[in-house]
C-alpha cells in the first residue's frame, strides 16, 4: 500500500519508511552512501524517481516501477551551449556556467502523459514528456531580461526548488526561486510573469527591497482545494496570497516566522504548518526546542506544537524539501540536517520520532 | 596510442575498465572512450563537454591545464588518468 510509504532523501542514502504515528519505522534504504537530495512518486503510475547528486560526477535522475527492488538510471536536464554573444555575468562577475548544478524541484505534469516538470540550478526549468528519459529547457523563463539578475541563495547560484501545477489548469505552473522570486506561467510556459506584489526583502537596498527578482521564496505551495491560495516561507518570513497571487500578505508567526518548509493542508486552505528556527542570523531552535507552527485560520494565530519533539538540547535544521504532508490531510513528517526524523498522525498534536541516527536529511516526501 | 584508466570510484556507477585508444589529446582521448561507452561521459565531462569541477585528468603524471575544452596534448603510449579530486569531498 504505497499510501503510507514515505521517502527520506539523505547525504547517504533514500529511505524508505513504513507505517504511521507510533508504528512507523525505516524498512528500507536505497542508494546507500550516495546523496539523494530529492524524490517524487509519480501517481499516475508509481514510478518513484530519486535524485542523486554525486558531487564529483554530477547529477543524476534514478526511477523505480517495482517500488524499489530495481533502479534504473534516466536523462538529467542539459543546458544548451551559451551563445558568444549573450552576456550573462553571475553575482559574483563571473560568467555563469550554462550547466546543470543540482535539481532543486521535480513534480508531475499532469497536461502530459509522462510528463514530468524539474528545477535546477542555475535556474532553469525543464520539462519532460518521456518520465524523465529527455528534458527540454523552458527558454522562455531562461530567456527572460530578468533571470540573469538572479542571485544565489544558500547556493552560489540560483535555484528553481518549487514548481505549483495549477489543479485548475494545468497550463499554468508557479515557480519560486531562491533567490529570484515567484513566477508564473498561464500558458504552458511560453510567457512568464513574476508575482512578488507584497514581498519585502532586507538584504537588499532599501530601494530594491520589493523589487521581484530580489525576493527569497525558500518554499511556495499551492492549495489543491482552494487554488486562488498560495502560502510562502520566505527567508524574511511567511506570506500567504489569497487572491491568486495578485498580492501577497505578511503573517507573523511565533516564536519565529524564520524558516525554511511549508506544509498545507490538501483540503483546507487556511491549515498550515511551519518549522520556524530562531532567525536568519541563528538557523537553530530557539532554547534548543523543536517546535511546529501550525494555522487553522490562514496565518490569523499560530499554534506551536511540541509534544513528542524534543524540548532541549536540539539544534535541528529542517530543511525546505523536508516537510510533507500526506493526502489525507492526517499525517505529517519532517526530518533535520541532524539526522532526526518525526511523524504525526494526528496533523501535529502528537509527534513521534522515527529515527535519530539517519544521514543529514534534505527531503521527506509522502510516496 | 594512448592507455586511458578510470578511477576506481566511478566503476561503482559505470563499468569503464582502462582501455586503449588512438588520440591526440586528452579530448579526443576521452570522446574514444565515451563512443564505447556513452553512459560514461555525463559522469566526467559536464553537457558542454568541460571536466567537471571536482574531477582531474593526469597525462602522464601531469595534471592537464585545459580543463574547458581538454587540449592537452597526449604523447604517443601516453598514460591518460581520470581522477577525482580531493577538493570534492
Amino acid at each position: 500500500m504505497s499510501d503510507s510509504l514515505l521517502h527520506v532523501g539523505t547525504r547517504k542514502g533514500l529511505f524508505v519508511v513504513e507505517g504511521a504515528g507510533a508504528d512507523a519505522s525505516v524498512v528500507d534504504a536505497h542508494f546507500v552512501g550516495d546523496n539523494v537530495n530529492l524524490t517524487l512518486t509519480d501517481g499516475r503510475d508509481g514510478t518513484w524517481y530519486a535524485v542523486l547528486d554525486h558531487g564529483h560526477f554530477g547529477t543524476k535522475l534514478h526511477r523505480s516501477t517495482d517500488q524499489g527492488a530495481s533502479w534504473e538510471e534516466v536523462g538529467v536536464p542539459e543546458y544548451p551551449p551559451k551563445p558568444d554573444d549573450v552576456v550573462d555575468i553571475d553575482m559574483w562577475g563571473r560568467e555563469r556556467e550554462w550547466a546543470l548544478g543540482g535539481i532543486w524541484a521535480l513534480e508531475v505534469d499532469p497536461a502530459t502523459g509522462g510528463g514530468l516538470w524539474c528545477g535546477t540550478t542555475p535556474g532553469g526549468l525543464f520539462h519532460s514528456a518521456d518520465r524523465g528519459r529527455s528534458w527540454v529547457l523552458i527558454d522562455s523563463l531562461w530567456n527572460h531580461e530578468v533571470r540573469p539578475r538572479w542571485n544565489g541563495g544558500g547556493l552560489d547560484q540560483p535555484a528553481i526548488h518549487s514548481i505549483c501545477v495549477d489543479p485548475r489548469d494545468a497550463a499554468s505552473v508557479t515557480v519560486a526561486v531562491s533567490s529570484g522570486g515567484v513566477w508564473r506561467t498561464l500558458d504552458g510556459g511560453a510567457s512568464w510573469n513574476p508575482h512578488t506584489n507584497g514581498m519585502v526583502a532586507a538584504y537588499v537596498p532599501p530601494e530594491q527591497a520589493e523589487d521581484p527578482e530580489n525576493q527569497d521564496p525558500h518554499c511556495v505551495v499551492q492549495s489543491q482545494t482552494r487554488p486562488e491560495v498560495f502560502w510562502c516561507q520566505h527567508h524574511m518570513g511567511i506570506w500567504r496570497s489569497d487572491n491568486d497571487l495578485e498580492s501577497w500578505v505578511e503573517l507573523h508567526a511565533k516564536p519565529s516566522s524564520f524558516g525554511f518548509a511549508v506544509a498545507v493542508h490538501p483540503d483546507d486552505a487556511d491549515t498550515a504548518w511551519f518549522v520556524p528556527s530562531h532567525s536568519d542570523q541563528k538557523r537553530a531552535p530557539i532554547d534548543g526546542s523543536v517546535v511546529v507552527n501550525r494555522t487553522r485560520d490562514g496565518g490569523a494565530e499560530f499554534e506551536t506544537l511540541r509534544k513528542g519533539l524534543p524540548q532541549s538540547n536540539a539544534y535541528d535544521l529542517v530543511l525546505r524539501h523536508a516537510l510533507d504532508i500526506a493526502d489525507d490531510g492526517e499525517r505529517l513528517a519532517f526530518g533535520s540536517t541532524t539526522g532526526n526524523l518525526w511523524v504525526t498522525d494526528d496533523q501535529g498534536d502528537r509527534w513521534h520520532t522515527v529515527a535519530q541516527h539517519l544521514p543529514p536529511i534534505y527531503s521527506v516526501r509522502y510516496a | 596510442m594512448a592507455r586511458v584508466v578510470f578511477t576506481r570510484n566511478l566503476q561503482r556507477h559505470v563499468e569503464c575498465p582502462p582501455v586503449t585508444v588512438d588520440a591526440g589529446t586528452v579530448g579526443d582521448a576521452l570522446s574514444r572512450v565515451f563512443a564505447e561507452v556513452p553512459h560514461l561521459k555525463g559522469y566526467v565531462v559536464d553537457e558542454q563537454g568541460s571536466l567537471r569541477k571536482h574531477m582531474v585528468v593526469f597525462v602522464d603524471g601531469e595534471q592537464i591545464s585545459d580543463r574547458r575544452h581538454l587540449t592537452d596534448t597526449v604523447p604517443e603510449n601516453g598514460e591518460v588518468y581520470v581522477m577525482q579530486a580531493l577538493s570534492g569531498g
